[in-house]
């Protein structure tokens, strides 16, 4: 970023009278810190998100940052290990008094850092596509909640391949036991169709052969999956020596971006459908220009899953809810923040809804062999975001 | 339970399921050679063994690298020398980690299981830091993907039959080498009685440094082989390091027999119980069920002694 | 080996004296409350470690698995605090108020049985001490009744670590899953998270520790810990001897979980949650990382041994979070290879020697013939 120009910071306006709660501002810097694994077992996924925060804040800075400040960073380390992000958390709140926070992946580390949240007063920008079933004033959701993501890409399936019946398969834990109980009720409910498998396997599970014996049996018209991590890898190369042609057998995944697809190898997975809010794949100038940046700063080898997008999304919104403020005081930007809109998004247009999490399109990328996804559809409007969806409980 | 299924079907349940045990048997008994070789001969407990099969899992993906890299007209085969390489890689660092480690602790077997975690995280970090954080996949040749159809419903994996015959060839490789060759008569020497071994002229360093070295090089072939079914990462290892050592334990130390028969009766149990409930309380379960067990009868299903 | 008549012997007596000023006086001085709440975690492991101390140094018995005491220590804790948390009035927004968000997440309308005693302090004191001390009990019995121990001891515990975490993470409707319990809030109505909280709970927990290692340094000095000792050189010669081996390996082993879900109880209560990771295999591994780097015969270094190896896993992992590991890993080989007494290993080898010679040419200068041989064990030994 050296060849831009270069910004003069200080000419915003007075410190005392945009920062009154105590924050970590002075005349020409406002600090935020940078809360995700860089060590431990979810390194793999939150690099993507720690790259795209850092590349947003250098853009904003290299726009006259935030309030003419220039955005520095404290980049902590949650180590995979949720009780050091809730130390993390409350060390960055409370000795180094950042202004924002942009931080998390997994639904645990959210989990452990909410209270240290709301306890001190921060702000918290979280990415990852979750669970729904929460809504804070501290938090700014910018990734989908389950009934946003999930919902329409069952619709479209649904109609797609005249699907009748659906197979569940997840790993052990909140976010997929909670999309599949709403998909479950979506299906059951809705649809009028049926659910004829559920199966859940411990995190980190290689041995995939019972439930694909199970598949074969039911023959259901739709595999649903939300398995994490390395267990991908295990399924669906499991899943093609079974002899199960992913170009035959309609497969929608939640849990599979860009990033996973990098470990299990496109040859593996290729005909599988995701179903998201991004695809590096977008065709849209936004995009086109993020893709660019990303590739430029950290890499021509590097992917963009759905979740780095949405993490790139975060340090923006901020900025937007920042100078709509005029202050940085964490009441004032929790309260301006419904209604912010950022039209530079590499998704397109995304706004603050009042519960905190964002409107977005929701798409249905089918995957391709060399490890991108192929847009098939997507909503025609944003889908409006509903952490406690009535009917779905 | 079975309501909902015709008779065939059931048939069917009941020959894939057989095969889904005898493949998760098969990788037990791959990984659980090696360190029943170590633990049982020796007496060493070697908890960085996940580490040295994840060695012997990047050898094969460095391998297939290279083979697409410059001989991209060998690829089908190149599958046979990553194995080879895996071995050999895997072995040369255990005989390494047994010069510079092990042989300092062969008196302190609970000191060994320290030392032996603190060279698995110091592998693991090694592996983060030169082969990256990410999972890397590992592309096989096309004649290993897809599966041999037999029937209507039941289709087998071919990556699932060469697992198997590799752990038949090997299996019986170490047996032939420790019971019947001139050196596997030196390793039971020693195991039996050291003082005496080295009297009579074996140099029982020297076989010791073979035997941990031999361990952990079909450690690196069970990695290489691993990588047709699960994920290559820095911390792949780590996972199946409890059920390996279980296996052992259960088998009965210093028992090839005990292994293979421990192996099998929990990956059957394993791949049934999951057929009728869920991945996570089917562990649950055989491993409550393999622990409760081992109290009743802690000398495992074959031992000679075990108690201290 | 010395044997002491006193309770504490000269070098004891300094190792107390330093320890109680630093936990009670130097560190609250010098640290702010987020620092001072590091070290009451730090802290929780130091119950661990001295139990440890027991069972492992004294008693030869190495648990892989004392993650599992820990964690249920930790749960009892939890479950109370949470319950607390779950109020009526805090949980409106839920389709069952009044039971734990995490229920209500997965579709459980009541409070399971097995929750209703945490509804009440007392009780869950007495499950803290009791349920990881019968499970300790059943375990200990089934092994050592059997005469099993050393390696296979040891790895059959690591198995019931790996099972528990299992449990804990697939039945998240009554234990939270992975996630855990979170936001922990009040005990009987009084807010456990605001800064004079916490350094309230820090001297809390360091007058429990206190209590630990008394209690701990009792029980060595009895007959029963040179017993232990005995077991640990020659098990054989002891049971020749008349002595059920069984029953004192069952006790040492059930003193370490009742010590261990102590430290548990207290994480619970100083760091606002617990969570399926501090029950599995690599923290109980690393719960015995701090006994050996502190000595583990020595109780005062499994205190330090704790604080010592956190810290450093906090700082170093703040700045070289690459490293961390690669220290960790060669902590242990050294441990192993190099200073198999840990820390006070090297204390008694370089430091006390020094002092005792300092203190002894003084004294001899006072008056001639004083006897300088008075500390030459290690200082707990």
């Amino acid at each position: 970023m050296a060849l831009l120009p270069r910004v003069a910071f200080g000419a915003g306006p007075a410190t005392s009278a945009v920062n009154t709660t105590g924050l970590a501002v002075t005349d020409t810097e406002v600090t935020v810190g940078i809360l995700h694994s860089a060590t431990g077992t979810m390194a793999i996924s939150e690099t993507g998100s720690i790259q795209a925060e850092k590349l947003a804040i250098e853009q904003i800075n290299a726009m006259g940052g935030v309030l003419g400040r220039k955005i520095k960073v404290i980049q902590e380390d949650g180590a995979s290990d949720w009780p050091t992000f809730a130390e993390k958390a409350k060390k960055l709140l409370v000795n180094d008094k950042v202004a924002s926070i942009m931080g998390c992946w997994t639904s645990a580390s959210r989990k452990a850092v909410l209270p240290v949240m709301e306890q001190y007063n921060g702000m918290l920008y979280y990415p990852t596509f979750y669970e729904g079933l929460e809504q804070s004033k501290n938090v700014i959701y910018t990734g989908q909640e389950a009934t946003q993501q999930i919902l329409a890409g069952i619709d479209w399936i649904t109609k797609e391949k005249n699907a009748k019946s659906f197979y569940f398969i997840g790993s052990d834990y909140i976010w997929p036991r909670t999309s599949n109980k709403i998909a479950r009720k979506h299906i059951e409910n809705f649809l009028k169709l049926k659910v004829v498998g559920e199966e859940y396997f411990p995190l980190g599970s290689t041995q995939f052969n019972s439930v694909i014996n199970k598949i074969k049996l039911t023959k259901p018209d739709v595999i649903f999956t939300d398995v994490v991590g390395g267990s991908n890898v295990a399924f669906y190369k499991q899943l093609k020596a079974a002899g199960i042609d992913l170009s035959k057998q309609a497969l929608l995944t939640i849990s599979v971006t860009e990033d996973e697809i990098d470990g299990i190898g496109g040859e593996n997975i290729a005909g599988a459908y995701a179903c998201m809010k991004y695809f590096q794949s977008l065709k849209n100038d936004n995009n086109e220009k993020f893709v660019a940046a990303f590739k430029k700063m950290w890499g021509d080898k590097t992917v963009i899953g759905d979740v780095t997008q949405a993490a790139y999304l975060g340090p923006w919104l901020w900025k937007a809810t920042v100078e709509k403020a005029g202050s940085f005081d964490v009441d004032k930007v929790a309260a301006a923040s419904p209604g912010i809109e950022f039209k530079g998004a590499p998704e397109g247009y995304v706004r603050i809804h009042e519960n905190h999490h964002l409107w977005s399109k929701t798409r249905v990328g089918r995957a391709k062999l060399d490890g991108q996804f192929e847009l098939v559809f997507e909503t025609a409007d944003l889908v409006q975001p509903d952490p406690f969806p009535k009917g779905y409980q | 339970m079975f309501g909902d299924y015709s008779i065939g079907d059931l048939g069917s349940i009941f020959v894939m399921q057989g095969f889904a045990g005898l493949i998760l048997f098969s990788v037990y008994v791959l990984m659980a050679l090696g360190l029943a070789i170590i633990f049982g001969q020796m007496g060493v407990i070697n908890m960085a063994h996940g580490e040295f099969m994840i060695l012997g899992a990047y050898v094969t993906w460095l391998t297939s690298n290279a083979f697409q890299e410059y001989l991209p007209s060998l690829f089908p085969g190149y599958f046979f020398l990553a194995m080879v390489l895996a071995f050999l890689a895997s072995g040369a660092l255990g005989m390494l980690v047994e010069w510079g480690l092990i042989r300092h602790l062969y008196k302190r077997p609970l000191d060994t299981l320290l030392a032996t975690w603190g060279l698995s995280l110091i592998l693991q970090q090694a592996y983060r830091s030169i082969f990256g954080a990410r999972e890397v996949g590992v592309e096989l040749p096309q004649w290993m993907l897809g599966s041999l159809k037999v029937t209507d419903t039941i289709e087998v994996p071919i990556n699932g039959v060469f697992v198997m015959c590799l752990t038949v060839l090997i299996t019986v490789v170490v047996a032939y080498v420790l019971y019947l060759s001139r050196w596997g008569r030196q390793v039971r020497a020693v195991v039996q009685n050291r003082i005496m071994a080295g009297a009579v002229g074996i140099n029982t360093e020297k076989v010791d440094r073979y035997t941990f070295g031999l361990g952990c090089g079909i450690a690196g072939v069970a990695g290489s082989a691993f990588t047709m079914i699960g994920s290559t990462g820095p911390t792949s290892g780590q996972l199946y390091i409890v059920d390996t050592f279980l296996v052992v334990v259960f088998g009965g130390a210093a028992s090839l027999l005990g292994t293979i028969a421990s192996a099998f009766s929990i990956s059957q149990t394993q791949s049934t119980l999951e057929f009728f409930m869920s991945g996570s309380m089917a562990k649950v379960l055989t491993l409550l069920a393999v622990v409760g067990i081992l109290m009743l009868r802690p000398q495992g299903l074959f031992a000679l002694k075990v108690r201290k | 080996m010395i044997i002491n008549s006193r309770f504490f012997n000269r070098s004891e007596l300094i190792g107390f004296i330093a320890l109680a000023a630093l936990l009670f006086v130097i560190l609250p001085l010098s640290l702010d409350v987020f620092r001072l709440n590091l070290v009451a975690k730090y802290l929780t492991y130091a119950f661990v470690a001295i139990g440890l101390v027991l069972c492992w140094g004294y008693g030869g018995i190495l648990s892989l698995g004392q993650g599992v005491f820990f964690g249920l220590g930790g749960y009892c804790m939890a479950m109370f605090l949470k319950l607390e948390a779950s109020s009526v009035e805090n949980t409106k927004i839920q389709s069952t108020p009044g039971i734990p968000d995490f229920m209500d997440w997965n579709q459980i309308t009541a409070l399971p049985f097995f929750w209703q005693p945490f509804h009440s302090l007392t009780l869950t004191i007495l499950l803290i001490i009791l349920v990881p001390g019968l499970f300790a009990l059943i375990i200990g019995t089934a092994m050592f009744k059997r005469r099993v121990g050393g390696t296979y001891f040891a790895i059959i515990t690591q198995a019931v670590a790996a099972i528990l975490t299992i449990l804990i993470v697939g039945q998240q409707g009554y234990t939270g899953g992975i996630n855990g319990m979170t936001d922990l809030r009040t005990l009987k109505g009084w807010d456990i998270r605001p800064d004079h909280a916490k350094v309230i709970l820090y001297f809390f927990e360091v007058f429990l520790l206190f209590g630990c290692i008394l209690l701990a340094q009792f029980i060595r000095l009895t007959k029963l810990g040179r017993i232990l000792v005995a077991m640990r050189e020659q098990e054989d010669r002891v049971r020749f001897s008349g002595y059920s081996v069984a029953n004192f390996k069952i006790f040492a082993f059930c003193m370490a979980a009742v010590f261990a879900a102590i430290g548990g109880a207290m994480f619970a209560l100083n760091v606002g949650f617990m969570s399926p990771s501090f029950v599995g295999i690599v923290p109980s591994i690393e719960m015995v990382i701090y006994t050996a780097v502190g000595g583990r015969m020595s109780i005062f270094g499994a205190v330090w041994g704790a604080m010592l190896v956190n810290f450093a896993k906090t700082s170093l992992s703040e700045s070289f979070p690459q490293l961390w590991l690669f220290g960790l890993g060669a902590l242990f080989i050294a441990v192993v290879l190099a200073f198999p007494n840990g820390l006070s290993g090297l204390w008694a080898d370089y430091v006390q020697p020094r002092i005792d010679r300092l203190l002894a040419s003084r004294k001899s200068k006072m008056s001639n013939g004083a006897d300088s041989s008075v500390a030459a064990g290690a200082p707990a030994e």
